[in-house]
């Protein structure tokens, strides 16, 4: 096989941070090659050189041969280069054909355009009406319009950065099958991403980052998932240890509760019935947006609902705000670190004051007691491992890992009886994520209950005592994660029963 | 090639410098202005920027004019560091001295110490009043309070044309279009209070007012909320903070701190109600909160500054002839050269050199 | 009450030309709206193209001198609002209300020795056959040119955005600026040009009422234009021909009451005059409370400061 895209000696750097240290590696015509790392390793900038949307510092590349120097994504589309981001660069407002053709450098006439589009999601089975509003798709169908607008465009090379992040499993089957096809037909793949068992059943090669740097390349068939996950993060992996399970009285009764979204684009929970009992950890999987939002919002009191729907400690409190669900002991870590978890421009004693004015008693007639608030901050950040310089540093000059150990730290120093976190390791390293994931396990163990929802079914499955799916807005009757497989939890987040998918 | 990096923690350094650079900016911008003019640049600036600094009266005057805009400032940036645009403070501004100037015009010719008092407390609450016109708008209808506050500076001031040349009327005033003076009596009066300084009970609202934020948004949880509201509306709502109650606490201070600098300025330097009563002050205000950069000491800095080029371009004018818009257009340019300059406190510019290959 | 004298195609006629400035401004604001920019100092922009205009038409004796210098004199005080907003990272209702105040201060000293002058008078349309037919005539086909040219211009600007592929580009951009980034496209240098077509159009519709509405110059004399058109942008959702029809409706007001006035009925003059400015608060707030559908018509990156981080 001839080589495709050659990269030598790619550099770039940031204040502060080396993203990508004189990397070397090449992709071969119709190759599908893996580019592995953690959070952080420099895959993202990488790839963004290579598309032309950053320009490296020193070092060259060659595609097909001849110096490939895009210094815009135009240029690097001209030159049979196309990605489809992490996330996805599309139009909630517009239509599919619309957001193709703004991805396109000579989109043809609408009508043909159209044709186009539906000739090429037949041929690949990725069925798409070309009509209809980008804000009305799932994700997966969404992410089948980054797809096809690729394709419309004949690449050489296509760049996938963690597709599969937002996908079930049976979407998943169905993207492989599709990129394999492709390369099948010559099509190049740059498949970017930390998921081992994917990489090892889909590329032909990989080559693993860290810290900026190619610090191996190998067969990934050829290697078990440990072996890549240790070349990735460099030291032998700690897996969280798992706890001895006493459980008590039901703490957390969810009764049928049912929520409009006060999103238009959201989804409506309908009749959510859970109940979680002390020292349990209750896993909530589910792809993003099937009501995951909609679910923290009503459970942290952001959302009010009628009294009787949410129950704690036998108090029924459905219909109070967020301070006083936390004066009762129930408290809640969202999905969005910056901006909703914490203020970004305000200092970490600031945050710390955001949510632990209630139960740390930082305030007396409202007036601030800044001294209690800055203790608290400093306790947080030292049992919390978080690297920060000091607490009077904003919230937004953390690294997003040691961001959400404050922000999950805060919470659990406050000794909840009920704790609701949503994707608690989204974009998180994975030394902290185990960190994060142990600390859950412990405050369990110590006798709260534990709601957590995310979309990393094998974290779920690491931690969770049961397992329920979030499947547009309604959710599966748990069930023990211990006795759950992957392919029974994907076809459950595809709105199946669990006692109906063939074990 | 320059580039844009974002600070990691706002500079306080620069947040302080950049009010600083933007009143040396317009001043040069200013000096040139006046030569293209015609009229002496170094002379023009010294008038308007140096001289109201210089004699005891002049200092005190410029308290004087600084009040209303500093008492409008202070309840305006309260709106603004939540992320509530009031813009018709003018409105309210107006409001508060129609309803305060009409409840002593009511009681007339009583003549009581309480007289004052009720009268700056019916200025406050017709501001107030004036205020939840948006407020409830926004919470119930989701109306934008800029737009709908703006629209309602226009009413007000056909409002206040209509009170004068009707119900409020002075009726021994020969027909003119303007209520009876308030110094007519003392009761009415807001007068100066340190002998021949001009200096009255407005002035000693400004900086109770001044103080009273200072602690507010320094040890309080309102101003806590009010900082959290306009960086952060989610994490706002996540800390149990109700959009709704700050939108009208925020709405309804600012209408009623500007209706009470309304009222004590008719009761006080204006003298009466009149169809040219309305100068203003409500507009100029939105530049001292931003010259001040929402902060108490800040604003009551800024408003000196601006009461500064009140007074020094009444004295250009008089002594120079340069018109009076002028003085306009230098409070447009101090806030272009702030909102200029303002981003090095959020900003690194770096020189990044010629991009290689 | 004598309702005789009123007359319902003076009534039209008047309300047509009384709604041009205001469609003039609103679909320039219209436009840089849709790119996610919210450019609230239309008021100074209107009032400098009026100075502008009504400037260099006498100083040449050409009115249509006096047209052209407006829509390049606004386009460059949008320059201002500009710069500051796209390069500098200003805040944008902050900017746009410094223009504002600038705008009003800098036409009063530009046009103070202007005052009472009468400008060289501007051509109609002047097609007797086409004016001689009954009713529809008068109102259709005797107005000044720019009568005509607004409504052309809503038909280009709709045309623009709803056919080609530069209406489309600057539509993402008003969507998501980081999508279109990503996708290569300019956010700033698009929403620098449409930014500087708002402030033309304001210009336009500045100097249409300080060459041909009145014709007069006085400080102040859009008397809260701006501002009107900024609310009409919300009343047509963002639709070109619903802008039309808002300023229409609003000129229509505007008249009516001055035309109440003549007519002998007896509410004082202030509480007539508010009238145009208590519909628009009615407007919007019925506008408004529709959340679904404001949301889904208005740019979801509308007033967001933008600032490209690779």
């Amino acid at each position: 096989m001839t080589t495709l895209l050659s990269v030598n000696g790619l550099t770039k750097a940031y204040p502060g941070v080396v993203a990508n240290d004189s990397v070397d590696f090449e992709v071969r015509e119709g190759e599908v090659h893996a580019l592995l790392g953690e959070n952080g390793a420099g895959k993202s900038t990488l790839v963004k050189m290579i598309y032309g949307l950053v320009r490296p510092d020193s070092g060259s590349m060659t595609l097909s041969g001849e110096v490939f120097t895009p210094h815009e994504p135009r240029e690097a589309r001209a030159a049979g280069v196309a990605m489809v981001f992490q996330h996805f660069s599309l139009f909630d407002a517009l239509s599919v054909a619309e957001n193709i053709a703004l991805g396109m450098e000579n989109a043809p006439h609408r009508k043909e355009l159209s044709q186009q589009i539906r000739d090429v999601s037949n041929a690949y089975k990725l069925p798409l009406d070309p009509k209809r509003i980008i804000g009305d798709l799932s994700v997966g169908e969404r992410q089948r319009v980054e797809i096809i607008r690729c394709l419309l465009q004949n690449p050489k090379l296509l760049i996938m950065d963690e597709p599969t992040s937002v996908l079930t499993p049976q979407e998943v089957e169905v993207l492989f099958e599709t990129l394999e096809k492709l390369s099948g037909e010559g099509t190049s793949i740059l498949y970017i991403s930390h998921k081992l068992e994917e990489i090892r059943r889909l590329c032909d090669h990989a080559t693993i980052l860290r810290m900026g740097k190619v610090v191996g390349n190998c067969t990934p068939a050829e290697k078990t998932a440990r072996t890549l996950a240790e070349m990735m993060v460099g030291s032998s992996l700690q897996t969280p240890a798992k706890k001895n399970l006493h459980l008590g009285a039901p703490i957390l009764e969810v009764k049928d509760l049912s929520v409009v979204s006060k999103n238009p684009f959201g989804t409506t929970l309908k009749d959510i019935n859970l109940t979680v009992r002390a020292g349990e950890i209750m896993g909530i999987g589910g792809v993003a947006g099937n009501g995951q939002d909609e679910l923290i919002l009503a459970l942290s009191g952001e959302t009010r609902t009628s009294r009787q729907t949410i129950r704690v400690s036998d108090v029924d409190l459905g219909d109070l705000g967020p301070n006083d669900r936390r004066q009762m002991g129930l408290l809640t870590a969202p999905e969005e670190r910056l901006g909703h978890a914490a203020a970004p421009d305000m200092s970490l004693t600031e945050n710390a004051f955001l949510t632990g004015d209630i139960r740390q008693k930082l305030s007396r007639n409202g007036f601030l007691k800044w001294g209690a608030t800055r203790g608290f901050a400093m306790a947080v950040v030292e049992n919390f491992d978080v690297r920060t310089p000091g607490v009077k540093n904003s919230a937004k000059s953390l690294s997003g890992g040691n961001l959400q150990k404050f922000v999950v730290g805060r919470e659990i120093m406050q000794n909840p009886i009920v704790l609701v976190v949503n994707q608690p390791t989204w974009g998180v390293d994975a030394a902290a994520a185990a960190a994060i994931r142990q600390s859950l396990m412990d405050l369990a163990e110590g006798g709260a209950a534990v709601v957590v929802v995310s979309q990393d079914l094998d974290e779920l499955l690491e931690i969770s005592d049961r397992f329920a799916v979030l499947n547009e807005g309604r959710l599966s009757p748990p069930s023990e994660a211990s006795e759950l497989s992957v392919d029974q939890i994907g076809l459950m987040m595809g709105g199946m029963e669990a006692d109906h998918v063939p074990a | 090639m320059f580039q844009l990096e974002a600070r990691p923690q706002s500079s306080a350094f620069w947040s302080a410098l950049t009010p600083v650079l933007a009143v040396i900016a317009t001043m040069i911008a200013g000096g040139i202005l006046f030569a293209i003019l015609g009229k002496d640049p170094v002379e023009s600036v010294r008038l308007i920027f140096v001289d109201p600094l210089l004699t005891p009266y002049n200092r005190s005057q410029l308290l004087v004019k600084a009040a209303p805009l500093i008492l409008i400032a202070i309840g305006l940036s309260i709106g603004f560091k939540a992320g509530i645009w009031n813009i018709g403070a003018e409105g309210q501004f107006i409001m508060g001295a129609v309803a305060g100037g009409a409840v002593g015009l009511a009681v007339y010719p009583v003549d009581s110490a309480w007289v004052l008092p009720a009268m700056a407390v019916a200025g406050a609450f017709g501001g107030f009043l004036w205020a939840m016109i948006p407020a409830l708008l926004r919470i119930k209808f989701n109306a934008n309070e800029i737009l709908v506050s703006l629209m309602l500076v226009y009413v007000a001031t056909n409002f206040l044309g209509g009170m004068v040349t009707g119900p409020l009327r002075n009726p021994d005033g020969r027909g003119f279009p303007e209520s009876r003076s308030f110094q007519d009596l003392p009761g009415t009066s807001n007068s100066e209070i340190f002998a021949g300084t001009g200096i009255h009970a407005g002035v000693l609202v400004m900086f109770a007012a001044v103080i009273v934020a200072y602690i507010m948004f320094n040890r309080h949880r309102l101003g806590f909320q009010i900082k959290l509201t306009g960086q952060s509306p989610r994490a706002a709502r996540f800390a149990g903070v109700n959009p709704s109650v700050m939108i009208a606490v925020c709405l309804g201070i600012s209408g009623a701190l500007a209706g009470l600098a309304g009222l004590f300025e008719v009761t006080g330097p204006a003298g009466k109600l009149t169809t040219n009563f309305p100068v203003g002050y409500g507009f100029t205000a939105i530049i001292v909160a931003f010259l001040g950069r929402l902060n108490p000491i800040g604003i009551l800095l800024a408003g000196i500054v601006m009461a500064i080029t009140y007074i020094g371009g009444e004295t250009a004018q008089f002594r120079l002839g340069v018109p009076a818009a002028a003085i306009s257009v230098f409070q447009g340019m101090l806030l272009f050269f702030l909102l200029a300059v303002d981003l090095l406190s959020n900003y690194r510019i770096r020189w990044v050199g010629k991009e290689r290959a | 009450m004598d309702f005789s004298s009123l007359n319902p195609i003076a009534l039209i006629v008047s309300l047509m030309v009384a709604a041009t400035p205001l469609v003039l401004a609103a679909i320039g604001e219209l436009v840089v709206e849709k790119s996610g920019v919210l450019n609230l100092g239309v008021e100074g922009m209107m009032i400098c193209g009026a100075v502008f205009g009504f400037m260099v038409s006498v100083e040449s004796g050409n009115p249509w001198l006096g047209l052209g210098a407006a829509f390049v004199g606004g386009a460059a005080i949008a320059l201002i609002f500009g710069i500051l907003t796209q390069y500098l990272l200003s805040n944008q209702v902050a900017t746009g209300l410094a223009l504002t105040l600038f705008g009003l201060g800098f036409s009063a000293l530009l046009g103070h020795s202007y005052t009472g002058i009468k400008p060289p008078s501007f051509p109609k349309l002047d097609i007797q056959f086409l004016a001689d037919i009954p009713y529809v005539g008068g109102v259709l086909f005797q107005h000044d040119y720019m009568v005509y040219v607004s409504l052309l211009l809503v038909f280009a600007v709709w045309y623009f955005l709803k056919f080609t592929r530069g209406g489309l580009v600057l539509r993402a951009v008003g969507e998501s600026h980081d999508a279109a980034h990503a996708l290569g496209y300019k956010v700033v240098r698009i929403r620098m040009l449409a930014i500087m077509f708002g402030g033309a159009c304001a210009g336009l519709g500045g100097a249409y009422i300080s060459l041909i509405r009145v014709p007069q110059w006085t400080e102040g004399m859009t008397a809260g234009a701006g501002w009107i058109a900024l609310a009409l942008v919300v009343f047509a959702s963002w639709k070109p021909w619903r802008v039309v029809f808002g300023a229409y409706l609003f000129g229509g007001f505007t008249i009516m009451q001055l035309n109440l006035q003549a007519v002998g009925i007896t509410i004082p003059v202030a509480y007539l005059s508010m009238t145009p400015y208590v519909i628009t608060i009615i407007v919007l707030v019925i506008i408004s409370a529709d959340r679904k559908r404001a949301s889904a018509n208005a740019p979801a990156s509308l007033g967001r400061v933008f600032h490209a981080s690779h």
